[in-house]
């Protein structure tokens, strides 16, 4: 049976780990080879590593610390920020990544997906969606929720409904969708399992959920009520509040299929 | 020193499997070319690859690694992992259809499309595809290149199609998937792994070690 992943992400700004709270206020958490090679030992399934200030300051990725972090694991990384081109695909990819996460070049052209994923193969080609939940109308009232997609880091508003452009992302050949809740990225209050849920059973290729993780029962919920296949958190492993390991042994113990 | 070539037709990265290589093969150099007689004058060879099966067919036989390959395959240890082992067996339904190496009798086909979640179902009963991530192997069989990995370990996944040997024998391992399939094949000196040794810790650096020491026997 496959197992449920658990993926801590490090999200690297200058060459070193932040966390910041709903995309502002970055906090330093660390090295991220250190980090990296501490999640690895403790079990990680995957790791996720995202430059998370290329995009918004036009600046290229940090190939040199990609290629420490690759050289310390012997599982998967995939790694965003910043990716606009086949080139810049190419070289995460020889830099040590296995995965590399689009956002806002999807946005800007969807046809950018369908390029890399049959130069790259669709399984190494992750779609990120930053989602922000429409607030309602008095008019609304009633109506199903509704999430809009956001680019640059969080910073820039597209008017795409969330849904219509997982299902987009997953016709153009995005292999893996990385699903992060604006409203609740940093909060510690959990993932939008509603948002979750309505993107997983939309589409047929794997979900990552991101975005809120305070603590364990938050990831049992990805998979359970989002329908999750794997699920991203950062703070809690990186506070030292949870290792990986008690992660899946609390996840194993309420019947989630992980590897241990 | 022995030495291990890591055949490279320009899909993909193989850093990680070259530096996997490197640390589970102490005693041996690790090389990763795409001139035909470097690799032949290896000792044993990788075969890896990511993305579609016909731009692999083609980059292979544009650089003239096809006719390295089936060399190899006549008398070296030789190694295909994930679209590097489905290209080995005669046929493959990605890209609407590939003539492969033929190394394996059997075909290359595609997980079916998993059906539309039933509502109330439980949350692993909607199963995506690709297959991707952590899963166990079993071991059809006792092979060299199963030494010292446990039974039903876990190995790194990630693929929309499976390899299908007509053979049964050529299956070394299986893993299930929305059905079972060959996650592990050999036939002779040639072997595969549908699954990515140089991303599945322990025991992927185990295999990755019996294969630098495999006398392609077995």
């Amino acid at each position: 049976m496959l197992a449920k992943r658990i993926i801590p992400c490090l999200d690297i700004d200058a060459g070193r780990v932040v966390k910041g709270v709903k995309f502002e206020d970055l906090r330093d958490a660390g090295d991220p080879v250190e980090v990296a090679r501490r999640y690895d030992q403790q079990g990680a399934d995957e790791l996720v590593f995202l430059d998370i200030t290329a995009s918004a300051q036009d600046r290229a990725i940090l190939f040199k610390t990609v290629e420490a972090v690759a050289r310390e694991i012997y599982i998967p990384l995939t790694v965003g920020g910043g990716v606009r081109s086949c080139a810049d695909v190419r070289a995460l990819l020889s830099a040590g990544a296995d995965k590399v996460s689009i956002n806002t070049a999807a946005v800007l052209d969807p046809d950018f997906v369908t390029e890399a994923g049959e130069r790259y193969g669709v399984q190494c080609i992750v779609a990120a969606i930053d989602a922000k939940r429409v607030k309602p109308r008095k008019k609304d009232a009633g109506a199903p929720p509704r999430w809009q997609i956001y680019t640059h880091g969080g910073r820039k508003s597209t008017g795409l409904d969330a849904i219509e452009w997982a299902r987009t992302l997953v016709e153009k050949g995005a292999g893996e969708l990385l699903v992060t809740s604006m409203d609740r990225d940093g909060t510690q209050e959990g993932y939008d399992l509603e948002l979750l849920r309505a993107i997983a059973d939309a589409v047929p290729v794997p979900v990552v959920a991101s975005g809120g993780v305070g603590e364990l029962e938050h990831l049992y919920q990805g998979f359970v009520e989002g329908h999750a296949d794997a699920v991203l958190a950062a703070s809690i492993f990186h506070s030292g509040a949870h290792t990986v390991g008690e992660a899946k042994r609390y996840l194993a113990a309420r019947g989630i299929p992980v590897r241990l | 020193m022995e030495t291990i070539g890591i055949i490279d037709y320009g899909m993909g990265n193989l850093h990680s499997l070259q530096k996997s290589l490197e640390r589970a093969a102490g005693g041996s150099r690790v090389l990763v070319s795409y001139d035909p007689e470097t690799l032949l004058a290896c000792d044993r060879l990788v075969l890896p690859g990511v993305g579609g099966a016909r731009a692999c067919m083609d980059e292979l036989k544009r650089l003239e690694l096809d006719r390295v390959v089936r060399e190899a395959a006549r008398r070296k240890p030789l190694l295909g992992v994930c679209l590097g082992m489905q290209v080995l067996l005669e046929h493959s339904d990605e890209n609407g259809g590939v003539a492969t190496l033929g190394l394996i009798p059997g075909q290359v086909v595609r997980f079916p499309d998993p059906p539309p979640p039933e509502p109330g179902a439980p949350a692993d009963a909607r199963l995506k595809v690709p297959h991707m991530g952590w899963n166990r192997v079993h071991q059809n069989r006792p092979h060299p290149l199963w030494a010292g990995v446990p039974d039903d370990a876990w190995f790194y996944f990630v693929h929309s199609y499976y390899a299908a040997p007509r053979d049964p024998a050529h299956v070394l391992g299986t893993a299930d998937y929305l059905r079972p399939f060959a996650a592990a094949i050999a036939r002779d000196n040639v072997a595969g792994f549908q699954f990515h040794p140089e991303k599945s810790q322990d025991a992927g650096l185990r295999l990755l070690a019996n294969f630098a020491a495999w006398n392609g026997e077995g």
